[in-house]
């Protein structure tokens, strides 16, 4: 081999190796686009729900109640049959089961959106009017393209005579696309068109907050401690040992410490946001101390000899002068912590917030969910309906996450003092 | 009740700050003498004084209370009569009488539970009471002292400083309250897991199926049943798992975040470092969960598409699905901690290699990665201890049964999983099977800590070596 032969050999190898790195930063942010895209793309639709626009007739017979009734005999009155007989008249039905295939394509909430309907309006006894009654999953889904329709009938959940009806009501127009405010007011629910992320978002706030309230003052408190305060002695030394092993304990260990701790021994109520909220807090808190020590760190000695040399003491120098310098690292620190416990799932699976709850927590003591273990929960499930309710629930989720993280990079960029 | 006593100690302590500050200004001119600190540090000594001590004995007797009257009234039902063989049941007893004291129990309440209620309702107002005069108590006695105190005119802001330094050496002792919870914790379960399981046949078995441990009574277990036993905790199926599962993940982890780390920190420009670098930090961000989801709904089937296609078996739970996403979420792991490891590596060695011409990825393969390899190594420790401790991609992507294989086509299971699978629902007090899950957890917590111990002494010992 010439030396020419060699240099360039050199060279190409040169090139390759260069390749090599940039390539692998290329995949990185190729699977980032792939992931996001892929939730996106599955989980926009979600947003929307479809209605079928009916024709409801109040007739007094079947309703049996008086005019000018109160709101409390309308709640209690029956309008199973007015449901009935308005969903019915959509498509004209030969036969029981036909009529039953009809009825099938509506939620089987259709009668309490009837009830609501009557009773936002007044005095419509006797009188027709239309409204827009949310469709079942099948046609929601139908409707969004989300499902199929020409695969052999027996296969499908969806009847051939259904299709029929929904072909119709698509070229008549009756059927529209509206703003699926379900999906943000209402908890969980087994109809995937009912199903909301009201609750887990209570669930996740109360938990939050509750981690943010334990989490935020001992972290400071601890990190000022050992930063300003400690002697260098073996207390001290252990206490950073546990601080830097607990960061990297794996996160169900922490679930299975609030199962025998909180919930066996001290018996706070199960799945709760309370307890969620200790759990994520004691699992977070070695997480702010790390960021909270850097920033106290990084404040230079001169501000606190200063201080000590007008005469203040040894606290009011850390107070009223490294503790605000450090203070944009500290919550940026802090905020960065809480995104982490936002997302996180398995401790909250253990404490059973993958409880069935479709009441929407209004206390931190009432069971509830959260959005992570909504996502889990729900992909778990088998209809079609919840595979875009999970990516969207996602796409919610990480819009928290990077308002979040936008957040505490802003906070130290804009007030956070470089020392040079 | 507890909220009305922790306002009034609130105001009460606010007034104490008017009032001691006021109250020395006046000491100080009637008896015309110079304070040992400003008057507002004696309001802030009464301050602390008066909300302290009651705050954390009210803390205490909440966390207790539940606990003491729990065990008092089951004894006391046992002594009237009620009978229940296991903890089962007498905590279900327990939960009726209290329905029954809430007034929301519908069933039929016979004499025992009536007598076990009203008793409850007894201690719920002889607890409640002695915890209010035992509160006024600690208040008027730490009032009275402190009081005392700043009559005499005490070095008040060197004692709110030693005061206050008290409480942030307390907040610190949090992170070994923590510590010890979690080995408490699981160590007690364990314990009483081992007493039933003997230890080498749990590390040595090949059979994992918790599903199968039925006992009728876990302190008379005959021969017969602990063989069957035995079989049912066989650890070697689950870390044989994990670690196949942790190996997919750091095939695609370390190749590809250690040449992105040190492409960053070799060749990229200060723009490209300044946008890539936050990005693939993304992956970081991103909640394990939504991995889990991404892989359990699309890798897993197209995975099994492809398979199809070529004529293979895939399962849609293949330990290649979970092992693919977990690898792809510790990316920045790896990529960020071997880039600060190859920036600390220090220039002068750099130099010296290009100065016998050696061209610039001659000298990263042959000088910087070999200086910075213990750091690295450090990297790829930490990165293992947090593949075999991530939970939600493997309870969502990876399989539940534990099968011994090297088929990264098949399913195979994670400790974490199983953990999650024994604890999730409905959960038998004290069998088994429950208790298997804190020695798995006990397990993965030992393990991780050694990985990380390892990982943290390589990083360090490199960090000393360049600094």
């Amino acid at each position: 081999m010439t030396k020419e032969e060699r240099l360039k050999k050199r060279h190409s190898a040169e090139k390759r190796f260069r390749f090599y790195g940039l390539a692998s930063i290329f995949l990185a942010l190729l699977f980032v686009l792939i992931l996001v895209h892929n939730i996106f793309s599955k989980g926009s639709s979600a947003f929307m729900k479809t209605a079928i626009n009916v024709e409801v007739f109040f007739d007094q017979e079947l309703l049996e109640i008086k005019n000018g009734a109160s709101d409390d005999e309308i709640l209690e009155a029956d309008f199973f049959d007015i449901t009935i007989e308005s969903l019915i008249k959509v498509y004209p039905a030969k036969n029981v089961e036909e009529e039953d295939a009809l009825i099938e394509l509506f939620t089987t909430d259709a009668e309490i959106e009837i009830k609501r309907a009557f009773l936002e309006n007044n005095n419509l006894i006797g009188k027709k009017i239309n409204l827009e009654i949310t469709a079942s999953d099948d046609i929601d889904q139908l409707h969004k393209g989300n499902y199929p329709r020409d695969i052999p009938e027996d296969r499908r959940r969806i009847s051939d005579f259904q299709l029929v009806i929904y072909d119709n009501l698509v070229e008549n127009q009756k059927i529209i696309k509206n703003f699926n405010n379900y999906f943000f007011k209402n908890g969980d629910s087994r109809d995937p068109e009912l199903a909301g992320i009201g609750g887990a978002l209570i669930g996740s706030f109360y938990s939050i907050i509750i981690c943010l309230l334990l989490a935020f003052p001992v972290a400071v408190l601890a990190s000022i401690y050992l930063e300003e305060f400690a002697p260098k002695n073996k207390i001290t030394d252990f206490i950073e040992i546990n601080i830097n092993n607990l960061a990297a304990v794996p996160s169900i260990v922490y679930g299975l410490l609030a199962l025998q701790i909180l919930l066996a021994t001290i018996q706070l109520p199960r799945s709760t946001p309370l307890v969620a909220g200790i759990t994520l807090a004691l699992m977070t808190l070695p997480r702010i101390i790390i960021p909270c020590r850097a920033s106290l760190k990084a404040v230079p000695p001169s501000i606190r000899e200063g201080a000590l040399a007008v005469g203040a003491s040894k606290f009011q120098s850390v107070f009223h002068h490294v503790v605000p310098l450090a203070l944009p690292g500290t919550l940026s620190g802090t905020i960065i912590g809480l995104a982490q416990a936002l997302g996180e799932t398995a401790p909250l699976i253990l404490i059973g917030m993958v409880a069935f709850v479709v009441d929407i927590p209004s206390t931190p003591i009432d069971p509830s969910s959260s959005l992570p273990v909504q996502v889990y929960l729900w992909s778990e499930s088998a209809e079609r309906g919840f595979v875009e309710k999970t990516s969207a629930t996602i796409m919610m989720l990480l819009s928290f996450l990077i308002v979040m993280n936008f957040l505490a990079v802003y906070l130290r960029q804009k007030f956070e003092k470089r020392w040079n | 009740m507890n909220f009305v006593l922790i306002f009034l100690i609130t105001i009460f302590s606010l007034s104490l700050f008017f009032y001691g500050r006021s109250k020395t200004k006046t000491i100080s001119i009637e008896k015309n003498i110079k304070l040992n600190a400003l008057p507002k540090f004696y309001g802030y000594y009464l301050v602390l004084w008066c909300s302290i001590p009651s705050l954390v004995f009210l803390l205490i007797w909440t966390l207790f209370e539940p606990v003491i009257i729990k065990s008092i009234i089951i004894e006391t039902a046992a002594n009237q009569g009620a009978i229940f063989n296991d903890k089962n049941e007498a905590n279900l007893i327990y939960e009726k009488i209290k329905a029954i004291y809430a007034g929301t129990y519908f069933g039929d309440i016979d004499t025992i539970l009536k007598e076990s209620a009203l008793s409850y309702a007894k201690f719920i107002i002889l607890f409640t009471n002695s915890k209010i005069v035992l509160i006024f108590g600690i208040v008027i006695a730490s009032v009275i002292y402190s009081l005392k105190k700043i009559k005499n005119n005490n070095k008040a802001r060197d004692d709110v400083e030693v005061i206050l330094k008290g409480l942030l050496f307390a907040s610190s002792l949090i992170a070994i309250l923590t510590t010890l919870g979690i080995i408490f914790s699981l160590l007690f379960e364990s314990i009483k897991f081992f007493s039933v399981i003997n230890i080498f046949d749990y590390l040595f078995g090949t059979n994992w199926s918790p599903q199968r441990a039925f006992v009728r009574d876990a302190s008379a277990i005959t021969a017969e049943e602990y063989e069957e036993l035995k079989d049912a905790f066989g650890f070697i199926p689950l870390i044989a798992g994990t670690s196949f599962i942790a190996f997919i993940a750091m095939l695609v982890a370390v190749p590809v975040g250690l040449f992105s780390g040190i492409y960053m920190a070799e060749y990229a420009s200060l723009k490209v470092r300044r946008i890539s670098k936050p990005i693939i930090e993304i992956l970081a961000g991103i909640p394990t969960v939504v991995y889990g989801f991404f892989a359990a709904l699309t890798v897993g089937p197209f995975f099994r598409q492809i398979g199809e296609n070529l004529g293979l078996t895939v399962s849609s739970e293949s330990a290649l699905a979970a092992g693919l996403i977990m690898g792809i979420m510790i990316i920045p792991y790896v990529s960020s901690l071997s880039d600060d490891v190859i920036n600390s590596v220090p220039q002068s060695l750099r130099d010296g290699s290009y100065a016998v011409g050696a061209t610039k990825s001659e000298t990263i393969k042959k000088v910087v990665i070999p200086a910075a390899l213990p750091g690295i190594i450090g990297s790829v420790l930490l990165a293992v201890s947090r593949a075999i401790g991530e939970t939600m991609i493997v309870v969502m992507a990876a399989g539940l049964a534990a099968n011994l294989t090297i088929n990264p086509l098949e399913s195979t299971t994670t400790i974490t999983t199983q953990i999650v699978m024994i604890l999730v629902g409905d959960q038998e007090f004290d069998s088994p099977k429950t208790q298997s899950a804190f020695a798995l957890g006990l397990t993965l917590f030992i393990a991780t800590l050694v990985l990380n111990y390892i990982a943290q002494r390589a990083v360090k010992k490199y960090r000393e070596k360049y600094d």
